[in-house]
């Protein structure tokens, strides 16, 4: 049976940089070994004659063509933004690395 | 984050260690929209003019896969004498990185379209297969200006501004396995490769692959073993290194920095590095995370990619010509000698030097150019010679310029500078800087006549039939004209009068 640690919920909250108590974490990591023993049943189901799938549709190879489409104008795009300066979407201060 | 790292000197490296080589190059293809949206791609536009509700990451929006992407991405991959995925998904790489406003990048993971291939390079003569691993299709990411603190980099700025026009063009990324056994070649090697790529690239027709602009990049993974106990250390990764020169110099600088760390009993931290162009010198980065924390996982709005059978093929037959058989090819059209060919591909000039000709050059005038002025003067500035400013068309224009006898060597010399410089075409430069030779032949006879009558006892040994002393005269009457004459027509003048 598939069982997920505390540890685990710990590390997944961090990379998902969400901040969880002690007391949440507690709580989480049981709740979410039910769930994926949940999900983990349904491949008890599943057959030999049932290849594993991503995707809902039996559709490969849908492209566009290589043609400009009208976008937004920047007024459009920075529209939503909480700031902007010059132009650009205005971020706080980026504490990490680039990628 | 200054340099207080030890160096070993290069040849004691090579002494107690092999080092491996692998190697990341990204190519941002020329396709006119986006990887997955179809926003314009071009280079330059006012910043968050080339977006749209899906490469911001607007909810809702929906991706859907550029078809000429795909296209180039095989055709790479084929050129690199990939096998071709059958069958391939997008996967969806999780971050916290402004730069991608998703909070994902749409790349591949264990599926990546072209795996399995390999290019030759040479170097100095000697031949090294590079073995790719993979080529994989992704999606750029946006550009980022940070504000305050006193450097412009991230750390200690205060806040950044982000311009997502260049978040979701088309990227290949080009991944070799370990590259090993090349001692003390390893620099050259590295350089070598992703100059061939991109000559590759260029003649696949596939991305401007022009370095200065970010259009290829390259991130150098670089680890030392212990002689002859072939085993893979531990690697650092040198991210955007982004000149030939760099590839070469990151290289050389890692293997003295890991070789002064592991010489003094420390062990190597696998961790991404940064480049600095101005004092050759990387510092570190971030600690490298496990592949897992990206938290990759299938990309449910797109369907897979499933190249049919046919159109693999058909795609291999718009293959340029091999590139080791294009350049025996060429040799022998051009008649270069061994040495010459070598020395031309070594410079990064071949590609420059094909077109050069294909614009109507003498292939050997072609070549004294590129490798003689081009290559030292992108060496005096550090910068490539692909990205001087002066382009094949340009050096064909002067070299025709000179055949005509509207230009001496010394002049053309000058027309450089200018196009270096910025000021216009050849024959604007011709005109702005008044470069022409003087063909007035009454201005000539009148410089002639003046040095003569000002170097009498020259004048007379010359009429005593030496004519070796004309040079003299001649080297008087280009200082008169400033350069502008023909010194071939000056010398017969000369001799015409003192016979």
């Amino acid at each position: 049976m598939p069982e997920i640690t505390r540890d685990e919920v710990a590390h997944l909250a961090n990379l998902a940089r969400i901040d969880l108590s002690d007391d949440e974490l507690d709580h989480l990591a049981p709740q979410l070994s039910v769930i994926l023993e949940s999900v983990a049943s349904i491949s008890e189901v599943a057959g030999a004659d049932v290849p594993p799938t991503s995707h809902p549709l039996p559709l490969t190879n849908v492209f566009r063509e290589d043609v400009v489409r009208p976008g937004l104008s920047a007024e459009e795009a920075l529209a939503g933004a909480p700031a902007s300066e010059e132009q650009r979407f205005m971020v706080p201060r980026i504490l990490g690395d680039e990628q | 984050m200054s340099a207080t790292e030890t160096l070993v000197p290069f040849d004691d490296v090579l002494a107690a260690y092999d080092p491996a080589l692998g190697l990341e190059v990204h190519v941002e293809l020329s396709t006119a929209t986006k990887m997955f949206c179809g926003c314009p791609t071009g280079f330059g536009a006012e910043p968050n003019t080339q977006v749209c509700p899906t490469c911001l990451g607007l909810p809702g929006a929906m991706p859907a896969v550029n078809r000429v992407a795909v296209e180039s991405a095989i055709r790479i991959g084929l050129a690199l004498n990939c096998e071709i995925a059958e069958w391939c998904r997008f996967a969806r790489k999780n971050y916290f990185y402004p730069d991608m406003p998703k909070n994902f990048q749409t790349s591949q993971y264990d599926e990546p379209i072209a795996f399995e291939g390999f290019m030759d390079v040479e170097v100095d003569g000697e031949t090294f297969r590079v073995e790719i691993e993979r080529a994989h299709m992704e999606e750029d990411t946006g550009k980022s200006l940070h504000v305050g603190g006193s450097t412009g980099r991230i750390h200690g700025a205060d806040y950044s501004l982000v311009d997502y026009n260049r978040a979701g063009i088309p990227l290949i990324e080009i991944v070799t396995k370990p590259i090993t056994g090349m001692g003390e070649k390893a620099p050259a090697v590295a350089r070598a490769y992703v100059q061939q790529l991109r000559e590759l690239i260029v003649a696949l027709g596939v991305s401007e692959a022009r370095m200065d602009q970010g259009n290829l990049r390259a991130d150098v993974n670089l680890s030392l073993a212990p002689k002859g106990s072939g085993v893979l250390g531990t690697r650092t990764e040198t991210k955007n290194v982004n000149s030939f020169r760099s590839v070469e110099r990151a290289v050389r600088y890692e293997m003295q920095r890991h070789a002064g760390i592991l010489g003094s009993g420390g062990s190597i931290l696998q961790e991404t590095r940064h480049w600095h162009e101005d004092t050759g010198v990387t510092t570190s980065g971030r600690e490298k995370s496990d592949a897992d924390d990206y938290r990759y996982f299938p990309e449910p709005d797109l369907v897979p990619v499933a190249p049919t059978r046919e159109w693999v093929e058909e795609l291999r037959a718009t293959l340029p010509e091999n590139p080791t058989q294009k350049r025996a090819r060429l040799q022998a059209d051009w008649g270069f000698s061994d040495m010459e060919m070598r020395d031309t591909v070594g410079a990064g000039a071949f590609g420059l030097v094909e077109a050069t000709v294909a614009a109507g050059c003498p292939p050997q005038a072609a070549r004294k150019w590129w490798l003689g002025e081009m290559a030292r003067r992108a060496n005096d500035s550090g910068t490539d010679i692909a990205d001087l400013g002066v382009t094949p068309l340009d050096v064909a224009r002067v070299q025709a310029l000179v055949d005509e006898g509207s230009l001496n060597d010394k002049l053309a010399r000058q027309v450089f500078d200018g196009l270096l410089a910025g000021e216009g075409t050849p024959d604007e430069i011709v005109a702005s800087r008044g470069l022409a030779i003087v063909s007035d032949e009454g201005a000539l006879n009148a410089a002639v006549d003046e040095a003569i009558a000002a170097n009498p006892d020259v004048a007379d040994k010359i009429r005593d039939g030496k004519h070796a002393a004309a040079g003299a005269l001649i080297g008087a009457v280009m200082k008169q004209m400033r350069g502008q004459a023909d010194a071939a027509r000056v010398r017969e003048l000369v001799l015409e009068k003192l016979a």
